[in-house]
């Protein structure tokens, strides 16, 4: 049973006025609001200055640090607090560090089955002398792999971060260059000099490390960062000119990505062959001798331009926002 | 060699805590390479030349320049002696 209602009195109702006033027809507001006309402000100035005097009261109040009782107590709470964690603290760790076994002896539980075979059989295996080298480059030579590819992608963020795009101009890497080293000394002789001497034999000492890596200490990593301290100290002695001789960013991509498709071909053929059929077929020749070990040579040169451009890259990024 | 060993920990000590307490960053850059360099012996002295290479390049080399590269480009590098000469 519905109540008729008249036309106008429908015509009132909000539904219907929401209505009208969607589809466009008419605003309710447009004659019906009542505009309040505003008074001139006359600033008071006796309400004006107890603002001023409260405001000034609440400062002098909360910054009353002599008087403050509760700012004292924590002011001396936190000192408390943090000699108290770093105490404790160091009690666990030192506590932590009595249960310990003692270093070297023969019944630790680090002294097991693995690295025993890692001693007897290591030269047998890998055929490098050197049995560091042939731990990370032969039987765990897929962590060695990864921790490759961190590096690279290590240098793609910084590269993110850091890259500077703008060709010519205010703002592009070569101003920046200049701006960052307008007070540094240019074309300083005794620097020059000095890296004239210096950077072969570090070059010669950080390839000798790299291709001696199966034979004596050091390896891949360590003497890529060699040759790219010796990158580094070269371009900070003669400047960005010099080194875009041989070092740009496409020799980089070429020599990273290169290096880290060789490492990557040569160890993850096990995906295919499974993890029990990890002999590669290479001779490993006579130990001792440099071309001997299988692909340990190949691999530790690979990890070594990686570093190299990386550690290159990294400062040449951080320089200029560019290479 | 042993009282040696004593001197190097006692130096690796000294300059870990002397880093965090050093209000100079460009003084805690170098105490950090020290660090590093008697680390590097330290690695030696523990027979593992590999560590010793890796940590005497990467740690003391490469490391410091680029916290130096960083100094310089959030200008850190000249405003201590403004500080002091105030």
């Amino acid at each position: 049973m519905s109540r008729k209602i008249s036309e106008e009195e429908y015509k009132r109702q909000r539904i219907v006025r929401m209505k009208h006033w969607l589809s466009g027809e008419k605003d309710l507001y447009l004659d019906n609001m009542e505009v309040i006309p505003r008074e001139e402000y006359k600033p008071d100035r006796k309400q004006l200055e107890r603002y001023e005097h409260d405001l000034d009261e609440v400062m002098t109040r909360t910054y009353d640090t002599e008087h403050n009782r509760v700012y004292r107590f924590f002011q001396r709470f936190y000192k408390m607090a943090a000699v108290l964690c770093c105490t404790v603290l160091v009690l666990i760790l030192i506590v932590e560090v009595s249960y310990l076994p003692p270093i070297g002896s023969a019944s630790n539980p680090a002294s097991n089955e693995v690295a025993a075979k890692y001693i007897e059989d290591g030269l047998q295996d890998t055929g490098a002398v050197n049995i560091v080298t042939g731990m990370i480059l032969d039987y765990r030579a897929f962590d060695t792999f990864g921790e490759s590819n961190v590096l690279f992608i290590a240098t793609c963020t910084v590269l993110i971060l850091m890259r500077n795009d703008k060709k010519k101009g205010k703002g592009s890497a070569e101003d920046e260059e200049r701006r960052d080293s307008f007070y540094e000394p240019k074309k300083d002789v005794i620097l020059q000099m000095a890296a004239r001497i210096l950077v072969p034999v570090i070059m010669l000492f950080g390839v000798y490390i790299i291709l001696n890596g199966h034979l004596s200490p050091g390896g891949g990593f360590s003497g890529g960062a060699i040759i790219g301290a010796g990158l580094i100290l070269y371009l900070n002695a003669f400047g960005f000119e010099k080194t875009e001789r041989f070092f740009t960013e496409k020799t980089y991509k070429a020599v990273s990505f290169g290096a880290l498709l060789f490492y990557c071909l040569a160890k993850s053929y096990s995906f295919y062959t499974g993890a029990h059929h990890l002999e590669s077929g290479i001779p490993l020749g006579t130990p001792g001798a440099i071309i001997s070990s299988g692909l340990i040579l190949p691999l530790n040169i690979c990890v070594g331009l990686v570093v190299a451009c990386t550690m290159y890259a990294f400062f040449a990024l951080f320089r200029k926002g560019g290479f | 060699m042993a009282v040696f060993e004593y001197i190097l920990m006692g130096f690796l000590v000294i300059c870990a805590i002397s880093v965090s307490f050093s209000r100079n960053l460009l003084n805690s850059i170098l105490i950090f390479m020290s660090y590093s360099l008697v680390m590097s012996i330290i690695w030696i002295l523990l027979e593992s030349p590999d560590l010793a290479i890796t940590e005497a390049a990467v740690g003391a080399g490469v490391t410091s320049v680029l916290f130096f590269v960083t100094l310089k480009k959030i200008h850190a590098l000249g405003e201590e002696d403004e500080e002091t000469d105030e």
